[in-house]
């Protein structure tokens, strides 16, 4: 579905991602993590067209590296960008509709918007709110809810689970799987490694710019480096 | 003040005010969107009433119009379909229609563009919206990565480049403006029943009428889009945060032209009207209005559109009404309008219905 080839990505004179290359096929869901500053966020926007970067990414046998964010969306890649970014102005609606800018298929669209609402029945009652008035929760949920209202087969999804309270991880982990279970694949960015690895078929451990260990979740979940590292 | 003099005072401050906060919404809409203030707007202003009065009495040969008129064509297809695909048969079309009247009028049978009235407000207000996205594409598309600063100077360049070039081509010399014999035939009121005085009469000309009336239209219209439609809903989301609005699929640049094009529209709607009401044209006209109506969405809150029309409204009637209760003032009158910029800035930078500016994380 999509292959990242040594991606490297420069933020003025720092390398922030050095020859990161990932393989993401078809329903599945992958995982990023690493601590802070791994290079994980910098990977996903370059593969969402936000950020310029060396390498090749594949998507269905074309290089998309280097084009920008609006034609990315409209390959079926969306992204759900770190720190949720809801425009605070714009009601839960509105958000939604935004996130189906692509869009022309009216009655899909209204489908959609309440397939969102049935994920997360908190949003439905907020429809008419402002975003910015929403917790935090919400707003996660909102974030996850528009990137998935472009219809994408590949979601991108940075950090869902940061800062909220573990009852809300849950949930949100639960929609994930749900979301793979119709079938869209998933990047998955998480500091929640523990909760990530459990749920992701394959998992890439990024540090300073470098992938340092891959392998399928469950492997991952057991290897001792790994948990003395980021399992705690 | 008698009655009938305030009710007076209150038709023209409301067509004043109306016209303010026609232009003002344009330089809301871009500085919402790109932080900039488009110092050229004033001129855009001055460009819809001069092609509107170029086309029905200065005459315009037709030559002219037909080439405004593909290049507009073009203009728009490119900033909003793009010519990265292949341009349908209405394109090609219109640009060979407008080549051929182009040509059949500049070397056949050269005539003068005179359109009936309608049919030359559209023309003007269509050309205009299509120099307002040029504006956009020469001298500010090219610095949206630069610092504010210099699209800001660019934007004072743009400014004095209009004015010059419409010197150069109409002329500096002022030239009346016919007004339409309907529009200005005033209807007579008498207060006689209220205030009891005979000589209490109000006179109102249609246009007093027309122009707040049609402002209100062409407001309520722009609302419309902004609120209930896509390209609407994609302008509110860049003017908070352009890049995940880009996440969507908008495409910044064209939502961009979009804002030039409609603002550049009601600056020319404005221009016309505004030439109609006080019937001279020049072409440093859209100096002082367009300071003005920037006043009067700073005063409103700048990127605020209801800012901007209540800002406008507001200076409108305190310029009437502070020349009517102190009419040895008259003189000062456009210093008010500076004197309350100075006021708004020290006491509340942000205007009336501004937000505050927060830095974005």
């Amino acid at each position: 579905m999509l292959k990242v080839d040594d991606l490297h990505v420069y933020y003025g004179g720092i390398h922030a991602v050095k020859g990161v290359s990932l393989n993401i096929p078809q329903g599945h869901i992958v995982t990023l993590i690493g601590a802070n500053g791994a290079g994980k966020s910098s990977t996903v926007r370059t593969i969402a067209g936000l950020e310029k970067g060396r390498g090749a990414i594949i998507h269905k046998g074309e290089n998309i590296l280097g084009k920008p964010a609006e034609d990315i969306v409209r390959r079926g890649i969306a992204l759900s960008p770190e720190g949720r970014r809801i425009l605070p102005h714009l009601s839960v609606e509105e958000n939604l509709r935004l996130g189906a800018y692509i869009r022309n298929d009216k009655d899909g669209i209204a489908k959609d918007i309440e397939w969102v609402y049935s994920l997360f029945p908190r949003l439905k009652e907020r429809a008419w709110q402002a975003g910015g008035t929403l917790s935090g929760g919400e707003q996660q949920m909102l974030a996850v809810g528009r990137a998935l209202m472009s219809n994408p087969e590949l979601v991108m999804l940075d950090e869902p689970s940061l800062g909220l309270a573990p009852l809300l991880v849950k949930e949100i982990f639960n929609i994930i799987g749900k979301v793979r279970d119709m079938g869209k694949t998933i990047l998955l960015i998480e500091q929640n490694a523990f909760a990530a690895l459990s749920i992701a078929n394959y998992a890439y451990i990024l540090e300073t710019g470098s992938v340092v260990l891959e392998g399928p979740g469950q492997e991952l979940l057991r290897n001792p480096m790994v948990k003395e590292a980021y399992l705690g | 003040m008698t009655l009938d003099m305030f009710i007076q005072h209150l038709f023209n401050a409301l067509a004043l005010g109306a016209l303010y906060g026609l232009i003002a919404i344009g330089y809301t809409m871009v500085y919402g969107i790109l932080r900039l203030i488009n110092f050229a707007h004033g001129d855009i202003f001055m460009l819809g009433a001069y092609l509107v009065f170029f086309s029905t009495i200065a005459f315009m040969p037709a030559w002219v119009a037909a080439l405004l008129l593909g290049l507009t064509l073009i203009i728009f297809y490119s900033t909003f379909v793009g010519f990265g695909k292949k341009p349908p048969v209405w394109f090609w079309a219109g640009v060979a229609l407008a080549a051929g009247m182009g040509c059949y009028y500049g070397f056949i049978a050269p005539t003068s563009f005179a359109p009936p009235w309608l049919l030359a407000v559209a023309f003007a207000i269509v050309v205009t919206s299509a120099i307002g996205i040029s504006v956009d594409r020469v001298a500010y598309k090219p610095l949206r990565e630069a610092p504010r600063i210099s699209a800001l100077i660019s934007a004072i360049g743009v400014s004095f480049f209009i004015e010059s070039a419409a010197v150069v081509v109409f002329s500096g010399l002022p030239r009346p403006v016919r007004q339409p014999e309907a529009m200005v035939k005033p209807f007579i009121f008498s207060l006689e029943s209220i205030t009891g005085n005979a000589d209490s009469l109000v006179r109102v000309t249609p246009l007093a009428i027309i122009v707040p009336v049609i402002s209100i239209i062409l407001i309520a219209g722009l609302l419309w889009i902004i609120y209930r439609t896509k390209p609407g809903l994609a302008m509110r989301a860049i003017s908070k945060d352009i890049e995940t609005t880009r996440l969507m699929g908008v495409s910044v640049n064209k939502v961009i032209a979009m804002t030039f094009g409609l603002g550049s529209a009601l600056a020319a709607a404005a221009g016309i009207m505004w030439s109609l009401r006080y019937p001279q044209i020049f072409p440093y006209m859209g100096m002082m209005p367009g300071l003005k109506a920037f006043i009067a969405a700073v005063f409103g809150g700048i990127g605020s559109i209801p800012g901007a029309m209540i800002g406008g409204a507001m200076l409108g009637f305190m310029e009437i009404f502070i020349v009517a209760f102190f009419p040895e003032l008259s003189g000062y009158r456009d210093a008010f309008a500076f004197i309350l910029l100075i006021v708004i800035l020290l006491w509340k930078p942000t205007g009336l219905m501004g937000e505050k500016l927060r830095e974005k994380i």
